[in-house]
This record gives structure tokens, C-alpha cells and sequence, in this order.
């Protein structure tokens, strides 16, 4: 067998895109295509879709397909946590079942884990699954489910057992969301944007075989599935690109992103467009104003160093040596500089602050960032935790002493009784 | 911009921590700011002989180690968090930098060996009773007389002003004013006609001196009424220098607020296992970062030529008095009661942070000066 390497990869992959791509396929058929050259996914296993490359030579497949602009497999939304959680703890039924669908795209999945009782304290869920019979009856309520209300399966934590302590009482389900027992209705924000979902569990029902790895064993699994969510924050969303070219293909991958991206298209304002701040304070005047523009100087410093830091944070990463603390201050950063972004944006439009939509500056953009950047320090861990995150495990500093991780946790005070 | 240090720039900084950790503990820091002169001599000359510190950003031309202003602000940056007392920012920085942007090739041959060796205390007298950082504030005047010139007027917040051997001087032509009219001169120390008293400083660490001027006689360096420019690059390679120092300082304050909370024993735990506390460690962190990372951009902008090098020079001056100040407050507070006592250093620090705030020009001032750059250097950049 002849040695693998980045020649070889590309001679390869170019070679089977030379022969097989084609525009004017239907989206389905060539990513079914992918799966079974392996090519879609190549570092995955070859028997489960993949060629077994190091991930190291991926991002040469990758130029391959964006020099041939042709599509690749379905990697946007949850659905890439699924994969990456069934490949790890799945049984060979879940891999047989999911994962093609998964790369096709014919399915979207959502991740049921969040409750409104349980937000930072995701171990603390009260979503009750007990075995009846012959099958797992699910009982609660999950919140901020992205795509809840096109997805066919659901990643279900819930608990199992009550006499055991949280972390230990838990199980990770495959839930089939269209069933009558479950009823997604969308969660309006306070931006008046509906991006995510409730999902309301009344005798739901989940099949024995779909339980992953065992009952009780569910934290583990879950801490998978959060490892990618973090490793992915990013890529989730902006890889959704698109190519802006005529083609069967391409109009319904253009479809598929459009569905995907909804959610996230207040996202740029809820992190403060400090891109627009320098044009509206010339367009406004106010940039002759002293005060804003000691407000406007504040906000670049802060937003430039949060960029600094993230590229030495980068750098250290690419170049292998270990990581400074750098690495781990990019959320809470971003909190600070959406919070100030949103105050200047504030001062800049005076009386026009006032106003939303179409009567307001930008229809509606800055109006938008005013309402949007509360959403930065909470989603996807709350300032606070980033803060204790931040102490523990870059500065070592002690756990907070806790009262309810070593007894059952039916005895635990929470906010709600099940 | 490479946003990480080669690893002879670690290496750099590693010899040079554990070099003054060793010569610049805090007791020595206490006994060296007791006295008058406020560094020692002896000390001094032993720096520059093991390291060579005084020269790192000199051209080798002129007898310095050539580096640039990374490897300056590795030294500031650690000089800030051992709070050595030496005339190092009097000489390395201000008046070495003056003396390699405004001198003519004959005068940076005649001048900068000697502070490069660390023979010669040199600083540089720009700031008057006035107290403006910008060259509006210079009054001093300079007229011509024989072959030199004859400076009449006063210097104040001079950095080790009584104790330099060597005074590089701005001051303008009579009737002239702005950026117009002004040059660089020439002082030695004990000329006759210059008065230097020391000021009270708040901070007994930095020596700040009031230098009266009656006719004393002085050579130019440089052109005559063309030290505008010069003096501009000099106070924003000063401004740099300064913020790495003032990060170093920070970082320094908070590991030592770290290490008492992770001592500190109140109702049977230690301070630091509660969430108040490691939210402001964190934060802490977090400041410290930031204004680390804006240092060492704008000693790479410098290094580079980079267009925005000015707008981020005095961006990286702000963030890093702002950090500095705030930091030495939480320090202060994290230590409680005992923070607040003369026997605890953590006001050494702290009364750092409070004059170098305020030296350079505020951040209030560096926010401005930071406004009016950004959309030239922006212009410049994309062009």
C-alpha cells in the first residue's frame, strides 16, 4: 500500500471529483454519493462513511471540493453533534440508521437538553423517562431547542433515576420528534425574533434500542456532544456559505442553508456591530462630540484587544506551544465588547434610540443590536460560568463548595416538582 | 504580525525575570526609593555589564544590540513587574529614542554609545509646569547665541531629571508655536545656569524633577525648529514602552492578589473558593490580557512601520493605565485591611499605576489623540 500523504490525498480526491462531480445532480444523490466513497466525511471510519484520514490532511479534501466548487455533505445545525455522539457511543443499529441521513441531509436533528429549571445547572434536569412495559415513556419540557420544528430526531437527555446523585441518574435518548407526545411551539425573544423552541414531552415515547450506551450512563454522553458543540462553536454557522452559482444542486443547497441559517440571522447584532459604529457617528454628527468619542476610543480599544488576544490565542495553538490563558477569555470577552458596543450604538443615535423597524436608523439593524446583545453573556454559558470556568480551571482556584452533587436527587432542592 | 514571540524572545524574557527577581526584590525596591537619587549607580552598571539592557533598541551602529521595539517592551514588561528603580525609561527609552530620531549621524555617534553602555544618564525634558504631554505646552524658549543657543524657561515631571548626567531639552524659537518653531537641545547636567530640584512624588519609585533654565547655554541636536516629528514618534514609542511596563506591573499585582486569596482563611474556607472572589480574579485576567495584547500589537505595528502604529500606540497607552489602575484597586481590596498597610507592597504597585496614568498624558488624552489617528491610519493602511 502506497504511503498517504497530502500529494496523494489530493491526486485522489481530485481524480474521483474530475469524475463524478456534476452540478445538475439532485443534492440527495450525490452526498449519497460521498458516503459511500467516504469522501463527505474522510476522516471518518471506512466503515462508517469515511477513509479513515488523518484529520490533519482534511482541509486538502476540503480545497479540492471548493476548487471544483462542488457541495458537500450536510454539516450545518445539530446534526454534526448527532454524528459525532453516535459515532462515539452509538451501536452499530444507531450508525446503520443515522449517520447516511445525517450526511444526506434528509435528516435534521435537534439537541434536547436544556430545561427552563436547569439552564447553567444542565445536570440538574427534571425531564423524567421511566421504562414501561416495553419502551421508555418521556415525560417535561426542554427550552432553546434550535430547529426543533423541522427535526426529525432529537438528542433527549433525561432523568432515569431519582434516588441517585444528578450526574448519575441521567440517560441519553434518540427521540423520534414526530410522534404525538411531543409539541414543539416557538420561543419568542425579547428581540421579537423566534430563533429557538420549547418542546413539551407528554408520554412520549422512545424505543428500547434507542437509549445510548446505558441508562445512568447519560452526563457522559451528553459531555461528548457539548465537547463538539464548543469545539464547533463557530463553524456551525459559518460555513453555510453557499455558492452563488446556477445549477440544480446549488439552488437546493442554497435551500437547505436558507432553513438552517434562519435562526442565526440576528446573530452579527447580537455580538454589537462595532463595524458600524465609526460611520454612524460620521453620518449622525456625533463624532464631534467629545464624550462619544471617548465612549467610540473605549469600545475600539476594548474590541481590538479581544481581537489581539484571540489571535495570540491562535498562534500559540498553530504553533503547538502550550496554550496561555489567552485562550480561554474569547466568550467573556465578547460580552464585554457586545454590552459596549450596544451602549455607544445607544449614545450615537440620540432620540433615534427610541425607535424600532422601519422608523428607526438602518431599518431596524441598530434597534436590533439595542435588543440583541443581552443574548451574548448568557447563550452558550452564561458570563458567570465563563467567570468560574475562567478561576478554576486557568487559575486554579477552588470549587465553590456544593450541596447537591452527593445526594439522591430526589432530595435536592430545585425549582420544580415533578 | 506574528501575535506570538519567537523562542528567543521567551528565552529573553525567562534570563531577564529570574535576573531581576533576583536584583530587585521588594526590599531592595523599598531601600532604593528612600533615597534621594532613587537607583544605584553600582546596581546600574551591573545591568548593563551582565545584559546590556540600556542598548537593546539601539542601532548596533551606535553601540547598541540593534533589537527592536518587542524585545524593548520584553524589558519593560518585566522591569514593570519587578518595579525596578533604575534610569531606564529616563535613558533607554526617552532620551535614547529622542536623541536616534532627531540627531544628525555625527551627533547619535558622539551621544548614544555612552547611555548605550549605561555610562551616561541621559533623559529628556519636554513637559513644563503646564503639565501638557503635546508640544502646545512647550514654552521654553531657545535663542540663538555665538555658536549655540541660550535655553531660559522650566521643565517639570522630568523623569530622574536631578540625578541625569545628560538632558536632551525641547524647546521653541521665540514667537513660534504648535509644532512650529521647536527643536532638541543638548544639556549636561551641571551646566552652569540649570537649577534641578526633585519633586515630592506620590510615587517614590519614579523620580520626577523640576529643572529651571536662565540662560543656559545648550548645543541643538538635530535641525533647528524640526523636532516636531521626532518628538511625536518618541512619545509614541514612549507611550509603548510605558504600557508594556504598566501590563508587567498589573500582572504582577495579580499574581500576588491570587496567591493571598489562595491563602486567605475567613468563615473556615480559604477567600478564594468563593464566587466573588474568583469572578474578580477572572476579570482580573481578562484585563491583564487585553492590555497585554494591545502592548505587544503596537510593539509589532512599531517594529513593522505599520500604518495605524500611532492610532495603536496611544490605543495600548489607554487600555494598559486603565487595566494597571483598576487591577491595583482589586488588589488593594482583595487584600482587605492589610493591603491598606505600608508593610504590605502591594502600594508600591499601586502608586505606580497611579503615576503612570497620568504620565504620557492620561487616557482620556490617548483616547483622543487614539480618535484623531484612526481614520488616517485606516486610510493609510487600505491605500
Amino acid at each position: 500500500m502506497s504511503e498517504i500523504n497530502e500529494a496523494s490525498v489530493r491526486k485522489e480526491v481530485r481524480a474521483w471529483l474530475e469524475e463524478n462531480w456534476d452540478p445538475n445532480r439532485g443534492l440527495v444523490e450525490w452526498r449519497n454519493m460521498l458516503a459511500d466513497s467516504g469522501w463527505g466525511m474522510p476522516h471518518w471510519p471506512k466503515e462508517w462513511y469515511g477513509r479513515d484520514l488523518p484529520v490533519g490532511l482534511t482541509p486538502v479534501v476540503e480545497e479540492e471540493f471548493r476548487r471544483m466548487e462542488a457541495v458537500g455533505v450536510a454539516k450545518a445545525g445539530i446534526r454534526m453533534l448527532a454524528a459525532a455522539t453516535i459515532l462515539a457511543h452509538g451501536t452499530d443499529m444507531h450508525k446503520q440508521k443515522f449517520l447516511r441521513r445525517i450526511l444526506t441531509g434528509e435528516d435534521t436533528w435537534c439537541q434536547l437538553f436544556s430545561e427552563p429549571g436547569s439552564g447553567s445547572d444542565m445536570a440538574g434536569a427534571t425531564t423524567r423517562a421511566e421504562f414501561r412495559g416495553n419502551r421508555w415513556i418521556v415525560n417535561g419540557q426542554k427550552v432553546w431547542t434550535t430547529s426543533a420544528h423541522h427535526a426529525q430526531w432529537g438528542l433527549l437527555l433525561a432523568r432515569t433515576d431519582w434516588d441517585v446523585p444528578k450526574h448519575k441518574g441521567l440517560s441519553y435518548f434518540i427521540l423520534d420528534m414526530n410522534q404525538p407526545g411531543v409539541t414543539v411551539q416557538p420561543l419568542k425573544q425579547m428581540n421579537g425574533h423566534a430563533s429557538f423552541n420549547q418542546v413539551f414531552f407528554t408520554d412520549a415515547e422512545v424505543e428500547p434500542e434507542f437509549i445510548v450506551t446505558e441508562p445512568g450512563n447519560g452526563w457522559a454522553v451528553a459531555t461528548t456532544t457539548l465537547m463538539h458543540e464548543r469545539r464547533g462553536a463557530d463553524s456551525l454557522r459559518t460555513w453555510a456559505m453557499g455558492y452563488d452559482k446556477p445549477g440544480r444542486i446549488y439552488e437546493e443547497e442554497r435551500a437547505e442553508i436558507a432553513t438552517v441559517m434562519e435562526p442565526y440571522k440576528w446573530y452579527p447584532q447580537r455580538a454589537g456591530r462595532v463595524d458600524l459604529v465609526l460611520p454612524r457617528a460620521k453620518e449622525t454628527g456625533k463624532i464631534h462630540d467629545p464624550i462619544v468619542r471617548q465612549e467610540i476610543a473605549k469600545l475600539l480599544t476594548l474590541a481590538k484587544s479581544a481581537e489581539w488576544t484571540a489571535r495570540r490565542a491562535r498562534a500559540a495553538q498553530l504553533s503547538g506551544k502550550p496554550q496561555g490563558p489567552e485562550g480561554s477569555l474569547g466568550k467573556l470577552a465578547s460580552s464585554h465588547v457586545a454590552r459596549a458596543a450596544a451602549r455607544v450604538h445607544s449614545m450615537i443615535s440620540g432620540a433615534d434610540a427610541m425607535l424600532t423597524g422601519a422608523d428607526s436608523p438602518m431599518n431596524g439593524v441598530i434597534a436590533e443590536i439595542l435588543v440583541s446583545t443581552p443574548a451574548t453573556s448568557i447563550a452558550g454559558g452564561t458570563d458567570e460560568i465563563q467567570r468560574n470556568i475562567i478561576s478554576e480551571r486557568v487559575l486554579g482556584m477552588p470549587k465553590e463548595p456544593r450541596t447537591d452533587t452527593d445526594r439522591p436527587f430526589r432530595e435536592v432542592p430545585k425549582n420544580t416538582v415533578t | 504580525m506574528q501575535f506570538a514571540f519567537t523562542d528567543e524572545q521567551r528565552e529573553f524574557r525567562d534570563v531577564l525575570r529570574r535576573f531581576l527577581q533576583n536584583k530587585s526584590p521588594p526590599g531592595e525596591v523599598r531601600r532604593l526609593m528612600e533615597t534621594d537619587q532613587g537607583w544605584d549607580r553600582e546596581e546600574w552598571r551591573k545591568l548593563n555589564q551582565d545584559l546590556g539592557l540600556t542598548g537593546v533598541r539601539v542601532p548596533e551602529a551606535y553601540g547598541g544590540q540593534g533589537f527592536g521595539m518587542v524585545e524593548l517592551g520584553i524589558v519593560m514588561e518585566e522591569m514593570g513587574r519587578a518595579l525596578l528603580c533604575a534610569p531606564y525609561f529616563s535613558s533607554a527609552v526617552l532620551a535614547a529614542t529622542a536623541i536616534a530620531e532627531a540627531g544628525t549621524e555625527e551627533q547619535k555617534r558622539a551621544l548614544l554609545p555612552s547611555i548605550a553602555a549605561g555610562d551616561t544618564i541621559a533623559t529628556l525634558a519636554f513637559t513644563e509646569d503646564n503639565g501638557r504631554w503635546d508640544t502646545v505646552g512647550i514654552e521654553m524658549t531657545a535663542t540663538p547665541e555665538g555658536d549655540g543657543f541660550r535655553l531660559d524657561g522650566t521643565k517639570s515631571f522630568v523623569v530622574d531629571g536631578h540625578t541625569a548626567d545628560l538632558i536632551v531639552v525641547a524647546a521653541r524659537r521665540q514667537g513660534s508655536s504648535g509644532d512650529d518653531g521647536l527643536s532638541f537641545f543638548t544639556v549636561a547636567g551641571d551646566t552652569e545656569g540649570l537649577s534641578r530640584r526633585r519633586l515630592e512624588t506620590m510615587d517614590p519609585t519614579r523620580k520626577l524633577a523640576r529643572l529651571e533654565f536662565r540662560g543656559v547655554k545648550a548645543s541643538l541636536l538635530g535641525s533647528e525648529g524640526a523636532a516636531a516629528a521626532p518628538l511625536a514618534r518618541t512619545l509614541d514609542i514612549a507611550a509603548v514602552a510605558l504600557a508594556h511596563e504598566m501590563a508587567g506591573g498589573a500582572e504582577r499585582l495579580r499574581e500576588d492578589a491570587l496567591d493571598y486569596v489562595n491563602m486567605r482563611v475567613q468563615f473556615g474556607r480559604t477567600i478564594a473558593s468563593f464566587q466573588v472572589t474568583k469572578h474578580k480574579a477572572a476579570d482580573m485576567l481578562l484585563d491583564v490580557e487585553l492590555a497585554k495584547s494591545a502592548a505587544y500589537y503596537a510593539a509589532e505595528a512599531c517594529d513593522e512601520n505599520a500604518p495605524d502604529f500611532p492610532a495603536v500606540a496611544s490605543l495600548a497607552k489607554a487600555q494598559a493605565s486603565d487595566v494597571y489602575m483598576q487591577t491595583a484597586i482589586h488588589a488593594v481590596q482583595m487584600h482587605g485591611g492589610i493591603g491598606f498597610t505600608w508593610d504590605n507592597d502591594t502600594h508600591l504597585w499601586f502608586k505606580r499605576a497611579r503615576s503612570s496614568e497620568a504620565f504620557l498624558g492620561d487616557p482620556a488624552y490617548h483616547r483622543e489623540l487614539m480618535m484623531q489617528r484612526w481614520d488616517t491610519g485606516e486610510e493609510r493602511a487600505s491605500a
